[in-house]
């Protein structure tokens, strides 16, 4: 599953990333990272059955810890099947099928929103758990 | 040899023994048959596109006011339209933007509404004659209040299209769409083995006059589209048809990030098989198309190909660039010129829809000319300004604020021991530095990010980073990072005025 970890400016130099994988053994993999002045977010991808685990060590640090569980949403109406989502999806969330209809699997999404910008009909948008 | 007249097809759309094919299965036919025997099979092979097609727009009538209005500005949903063309009639184009929305809404989008049965908001100005005393006017129209909606554009369907794609380490937003950095991602347009001028490329059946499919209605071909380019393989269509008739299947506004809107037309265009020539003609491949990747991050009318590639190769999913993988998208939609291609053989074999003979062909093998410019392109050696005072890195807060004092320059660029810049230091970053008590060396203060100009530029290039990145002026520098000059906004904002 994918959640999306927010750390205030004030712990962003400190490991605690690191210092939550070793001390759970909970394997993260990051997909996004994003750090400025005011603040630092993080997607990753971690074990369902884990997430509890790693959410509480994550968070007893003074990280904010999300599940992000609105993936990207597709509106047929809108959407004409051209197929320009596909080659900007970092993680090949948009296939053609054979009969060059689209294909929308959801599970890949890391809501980094890249797909918002490239559909020219607006037919993708993501939910609230993303500011964009 | 197979000769068949227009006539004859048109006799066995009306008994109803016609055979009419798309252009994919006619493929398979020409490849199973030969060329004679599709000829003699085949009656009609249809084809198919949609895709966004900025040229394009509609000629609307809106019928005379009490009293009476001669338009010289109207705006629909805040959009204008072209109106200096007698008193109630306006063109709409598809990429004229919104006014008050920008990007977000255009010409394309009236359109749609207007197909979708929506009230649109008409407002138009006058001078106000003696025969139209009228001088403001206010209303609320639909399509069925205008006495015509013609659709009429002047570049369609061109017959394939460059592919895009980005060297720069920055992505970029085109009317091709996002464009990753470092050669991220292609993009490509056309429907290949479908497409309609690619099956007929010497325009041997259609031409003005031709009877086709547009929008999900009847529509003609009026004759060569703008920018027709057949020497070179990129034909264009100019087309008419009544938007009171077609649907929002097949016409659809579109935004592209950064560029604007645009129209995805619906258009498919029957090719009557009147001999073996043109059976061969119609069974083009997606692999018989060939087309070039440009490199769309060169900012200029010439951008570099990157190489050559087929419609089959793209569509494949990915392409070889520089021995890497590349994902391609396309932004024309198969699936829907496949359902074109299909729609208009129903119509055909239905008995709905009769092929015509074109009045007069498509020219052949001409080519579209780039525009003649006579003020000449302005370059960065042109304005800059070649003496430029520098300041080294290690050099004092202090010291930085007294050259630009002596100097009057604003910006005065940062350099190490080599001569090659590494930063640049403003008036204003001695200010937040002062105002803060920080006395240190330039190099704690200065910006490190510098945007720079190269001299072989173009000034308008330059102007428009300069305005992206809020920046007012730039170290021009040389290969080796040394600086030969500076350009600032004022040197652009006086070329300009110069001219005007």
């Amino acid at each position: 599953m994918k959640i999306k970890i927010n750390i205030s400016s004030d712990i962003l130099t400190k490991p605690i990333m690191a210092e939550s994988i070793l001390e759970t053994g909970v394997l993260l993999n990051i997909s996004q990272a994003h750090y400025d002045r005011s603040q630092g977010e993080v997607v990753a991808d971690v074990d369902e059955e884990k997430f509890d685990l790693i959410c509480k060590s994550l968070t007893n640090k003074g990280a904010r810890v999300s599940k992000l569980n609105t993936p990207i949403k597709w509106d047929e109406n809108e959407c004409v099947e051209c197929s320009a989502c596909i080659s900007v999806c970092p993680t090949k969330v948009f296939s053609l099928d054979d009969d060059f209809s689209l294909i929308v699997d959801e599970s890949k999404c890391i809501q980094c929103g890249t797909c918002i910008d490239m559909c020219p009909h607006n037919a993708l948008s993501l939910g609230n758990n993303n500011n964009r | 040899m197979v000769k068949k007249t227009i006539h004859e097809i048109n006799g066995r759309i009306r008994d109803g023994s016609v055979n009419v094919v798309t252009a994919e299965e006619m493929v398979h036919i020409v490849g199973e048959l030969g060329a004679e025997g599709a000829a003699k099979e085949v009656d009609v092979v249809t084809t198919g596109t949609f895709g966004a097609m900025c040229s394009s727009g509609v000629w609307l009538n809106f019928g005379h006011s009490e009293p009476p209005i001669k338009m010289q500005k109207v705006f629909l949903n805040d959009v204008e339209a072209y109106t200096g063309v007698a008193a109630v009639d306006a063109f709409i184009g598809a990429t004229q933007l919104s006014e008050s929305l920008g990007m977000e809404y255009g010409g394309a989008h009236v359109i749609e509404d207007l197909i979708r049965g929506k009230s649109i908001h008409l407002h138009a100005t006058s001078h106000g004659t003696d025969c139209y005393p009228r001088k403001v006017l206010d209303t609320t129209l639909s399509l069925e209040d205008m006495n015509q909606a013609i659709m009429m554009n002047p570049r369609n369907a061109y017959q394939k299209y460059n592919a895009a794609t980005n060297g720069t380490k920055n992505t970029i937003h085109t009317y091709m769409g996002s464009l990753l950095p470092s050669f991220g991602n292609v993009t490509y347009s056309g429907a290949g083995v479908l497409s309609p001028l690619s099956n007929d490329p010497d325009y041997m059946t259609i031409g003005a006059g031709t009877r086709i499919f547009l929008g999900g209605t009847q529509g003609y071909i009026v004759g060569q589209g703008t920018q027709h380019s057949s020497g070179g393989g990129f034909g264009t269509l100019m087309v008419q048809g009544d938007l009171k008739h077609m649907s929002p299947d097949y016409i659809r506004a579109a935004n592209f990030t950064g560029y604007g809107t645009s129209l995805y037309v619906g258009m498919g265009v029957p090719i009557p098989i009147l001999n073996e020539q043109i059976a061969q003609a119609t069974a083009v491949t997606d692999a018989g198309v060939t087309t070039k990747i440009l490199d769309y991050g060169i900012p200029s009318r010439d951008r570099a190909a990157v190489r050559d590639v087929t419609y089959e190769e793209l569509r494949s999913g990915s392409v070889d660039i520089n021995g890497r993988d590349v994902p391609t998208s396309s932004l024309s939609s198969f699936k829907k010129s496949r359902l074109i291609a299909s729609e208009l053989k129903e119509w055909i074999t239905r008995g709905d829809f009769f092929v015509s003979m074109p009045v007069e062909r498509l020219p052949k093998d001409i080519s579209a000319k780039p525009m003649k410019q006579t003020e000449g392109i302005a370059l960065v050696s042109d304005i800059m300004a070649v003496s430029v005072v520098t300041i080294a890195k290690d050099a004092s807060v202090y010291d930085a604020a007294k050259t630009i004092m002596e100097t009057a320059f604003n910006h005065l660029p940062v350099v190490n021991a080599d001569n090659a810049l590494v930063g640049v230091v403003t008036a204003w970053d001695i200010s937040k530095a002062v105002s803060q008590n920080k006395f240190d060396l330039v190099e704690d203060i200065m910006t490190r990010k510098v945007i720079t100009a190269i001299a072989d530029e173009r000034v308008a290039v330059v102007a428009r980073r300069m305005d992206q990145d809020s920046v007012s002026a730039m170290p021009v520098i040389n290969k080796e990072r040394h600086i030969i000059g500076m350009i600032t906004s004022d040197d652009i904002s006086k070329l300009y005025a110069r001219r005007s």
